[in-house]
């Protein structure tokens, strides 16, 4: 099978540079002004989007996405009106691929096949669930892949060579390699350690690799991209929404716009790292 | 939910993955798995190992003060035969307590900490993480790391560290690094999520010392071997004192860890009635409780699948307890699964109900139970006056309650 990420990563393929991977969270601060930022992000020059599904205990996640997580349940965010959010940005947006990001909790409670199914409905393409190593694989992963959903696994540094087939083995879409040990939103780490640990899972796998965590501004998505197959970045951006709410979660400014500013120099950043490479 | 079918023995679990029929499991991110299956295997290899029980039998009596008595309740028996009599019953068991409060450190936390920081040193580790809610776990954490020389770091939500300052001191004495937690209620679970958060990023030289038969495997089997002692020799201990086993044994339920080690020996003595106790808080009608398998759902969280407080979008309540060891939304694997095949009874206790024991043991037996055993205690002065004179009940005194006077001082509008 071939899903919008294979036919998008293929295409920037041809196109010499690496994808541009940007998580939101559904629903912070409120459904419609998440809408409007998911709705911005391909223009801005988003290649394909992580649609983060809040938890109420995100323990991979740092004070950043924690917070926004929190905006958005109390904004009354569910996994309902996640993938309703999905499907509405589908019915204007055929091309862009979307994953769902978060924890298995909600799923579970949800119901996996009904998940499922819901979720091909919405237009979703792939998943990423923190909490589901390989050993976990019959919960989510394997029925996933038999609806034609991507599985995309995270590699991090305590990922050795011994156990990376067992983690790329169901492993589709892309291989999403966390730059540290660590929570989102940590220091970025040494982007040479980086480039040589996606190299050594590239020696394991013909799937495209994208490396997150840590990744804030042009420059180091610049870095990054000239050895990865993508970047992704979601604290930055995360951020941006928190930074135009007031105390008391009033909108200062518009967080669409906050963002899609935000994403244009990224994009700038990922366009230019073969460039730079090459130099 | 099905019932599973039952088994021929309710000590084999858990399987190789984990689980406890579909309870239990490895729910973490990939940066974990390789130290989880790293834990594991020491955790295997040293179970066995002569050295490494000499080792720890040796601390367990000589440090901590094993084995704990199991003491005849006469006090409280002779209490509660007035109260079967007045109702004209006639009746009342007599009722032993599982004496953990005598342990050094002042409940049955050092069990399970003393096992896992000589395994902490086997595997080379440098620096011990902990959780912990009403500080007993965060005490022993902190004064096995002083004994064996560990920097050692406790998270403790922010609510517990107000309720319990006794304890958040005595950690500090010992040389801890208490963390507050701000997040959520500032309980239990929150302070659980910074510990993995902390894991999660000192994946080189730390060690979580998990505090309660939760989280992912092997934690749930680990901490509940390590545990096992008490009831392995309340067992011992009752069949020399009556010659027999006991009719009934009653423990509290917060992660359940002095539970499992309590009922786990028992669990195939059929004629054994086993009842854990959970926090019915304010009662179970609304979300002020942590009686997670008596009003909860199964879910995932913090590494396992378990009952859990939760809402219909699986998001995870904050529940209540006057208790704060007993303030989690959710329990450790094993009980889940004892739930469902009927093994275990469990019944909830209310904060009201636990105060009243809290001054009836004080008053008739001179012990002041922490607020998690008072529970257990509560259940019992329930039930004991319809049971026969010749009827026996254990239960797990599972800590001493001088860290809860403050919070009982101000519960009763009194100043200390």
């Amino acid at each position: 099978m071939t899903t919008r990420i294979d036919r998008r990563m293929a295409k920037l393929k041809t196109e010499g540079r690496p994808a541009l991977v940007t998580y939101f969270m559904g629903g912070d601060p409120d459904y419609d002004t998440s809408l409007s930022i998911m709705k911005a992000l391909p223009a801005a020059g988003s290649d394909i989007i992580e649609l983060g599904m809040p938890f109420s205990d995100p323990m991979a996640d740092g004070p950043a996405i924690q917070a926004a997580g929190l905006r958005a349940l109390k904004g009354g965010q569910t996994l309902v009106k996640t993938l309703k959010m999905a499907a509405e940005f589908r019915a204007g947006d055929n091309e862009t691929p979307i994953l769902l990001m978060g924890y298995y909790n909600p799923i579970y409670i949800y119901g996996v096949d009904r998940f499922l199914k819901d979720a091909l409905a919405s237009g979703i393409d792939g998943l990423i669930v923190v909490d589901l190593p390989p050993e976990m694989d019959e919960e989510l992963c394997i029925p996933a892949l038999k609806a034609g959903i991507n599985f995309i696994r995270l590699a991090t540094p305590t990922t050795d060579d011994k156990r990376l087939p067992k983690v790329l083995q169901n492993t589709s879409g892309f291989v999403y390699y966390v730059s540290m040990t660590g929570i989102t939103g940590s220091a970025l780490a040494d982007t040479g350690k980086v480039a040589s640990a996606v190299k050594r899972i590239k020696s394991h796998t013909d799937l495209p690799v994208c490396v997150g965590f840590g990744v804030k501004t042009a420059e180091q998505a610049r870095v990054i991209g000239a050895n990865a197959d993508g970047v992704v970045v979601g604290t930055a951006i995360v951020s941006a929404v928190a930074n135009v709410l007031g105390p008391k979660g009033e909108k200062t400014a518009d967080p669409a716009e906050a963002v899609a500013t935000l994403v244009s120099g990224l994009a700038q950043g990922v366009r230019s790292a073969r460039l730079a490479a090459a130099e | 939910m099905n019932k599973p079918a039952t088994p021929n023995s309710f000590r084999t679990g858990p399987d190789e993955q984990g689980m406890f029929g579909i309870f239990g499991g490895r729910f973490v991110a990939e940066t974990l798995m390789p130290l989880i299956l790293d834990l594991e295997k020491n955790w295997n290899e040293v179970r066995n190992d002569p050295d490494f029980r000499a080792e720890l039998t040796d601390l367990s009596t000589h440090y901590a003060g094993r084995p704990s008595k199991l003491y005849f309740a006469e006090g409280l028996t002779k209490h509660l035969r007035e109260v079967s009599s007045a109702k004209g019953l006639g009746g009342g068991a007599k009722v032993y307590f599982k004496r953990e409060d005598l342990n050094h450190t002042g409940s049955h936390k050092i069990n399970n900490c003393l096992g896992q920081i000589l395994l902490a040193k086997r595997m080379g580790k440098k620096r011990i993480i902990a959780e912990t809610g009403a500080g007993q776990h965060g005490v022993a954490s902190a004064t096995v790391a002083a004994r064996f020389g560990f920097p050692c770091v406790v998270y403790m939500g922010a609510t517990d560290v107000a309720r319990q300052s006794p304890n958040v001191f005595r950690m500090k004495l010992l040389g801890a690094e208490v963390r507050p937690v701000t997040a959520g209620h500032g309980t239990l679970k929150d302070a659980m999520n910074e510990a993995l958060r902390d894991w999660v990023t000192n994946v080189e030289d730390t060690y979580y010392l998990i505090g309660t038969a939760a989280g992912p495997h092997p934690y749930p089997e680990l901490v509940r071997d390590f545990q096992s002692v008490i009831g392995s020799e309340a067992r011992a201990q009752i069949l020399e004192q009556e010659g027999r086993l006991p009719d009934t044994i009653i423990a509290a339920v917060g992660g359940g860890s002095n539970a499992i080690g309590l009922f786990h020996p028992f669990l195939d003595d059929k004629d054994v009635r086993i009842i854990g106790i959970e926090a019915g808080g304010r009662g179970l009608d609304g979300i002020e409780h942590c009686a997670s398998m008596n009003a909860g759902s199964p879910g995932v969280l913090h590494g396992n699948r378990t009952y859990l407080l939760q809402n219909a979008d699986g998001q995870i309540m904050d529940g209540h307890s006057i208790s704060a060891g007993l303030d989690y939304p959710g329990v450790g694997p094993e009980h889940s699964w004892l739930r469902d095949s009927g093994r275990v009874e469990y019944v909830p206790i209310l904060d009201d109900e636990a105060l009243e024991a809290f001054k009836l043991t004080t008053r008739v037996e001179g012990i002041i139970p922490a607020l998690e055993s008072a529970h257990a205690i509560a259940h019992a002065v329930k039930i004991v006056p319809a049971m026969d004179k010749d009827q026996i009940v254990i239960v797990n005194l599972s800590g001493r309650g001088d860290k809860d006077v403050h919070t009982v001082a101000s519960m009763l509008g009194m100043e200390i």
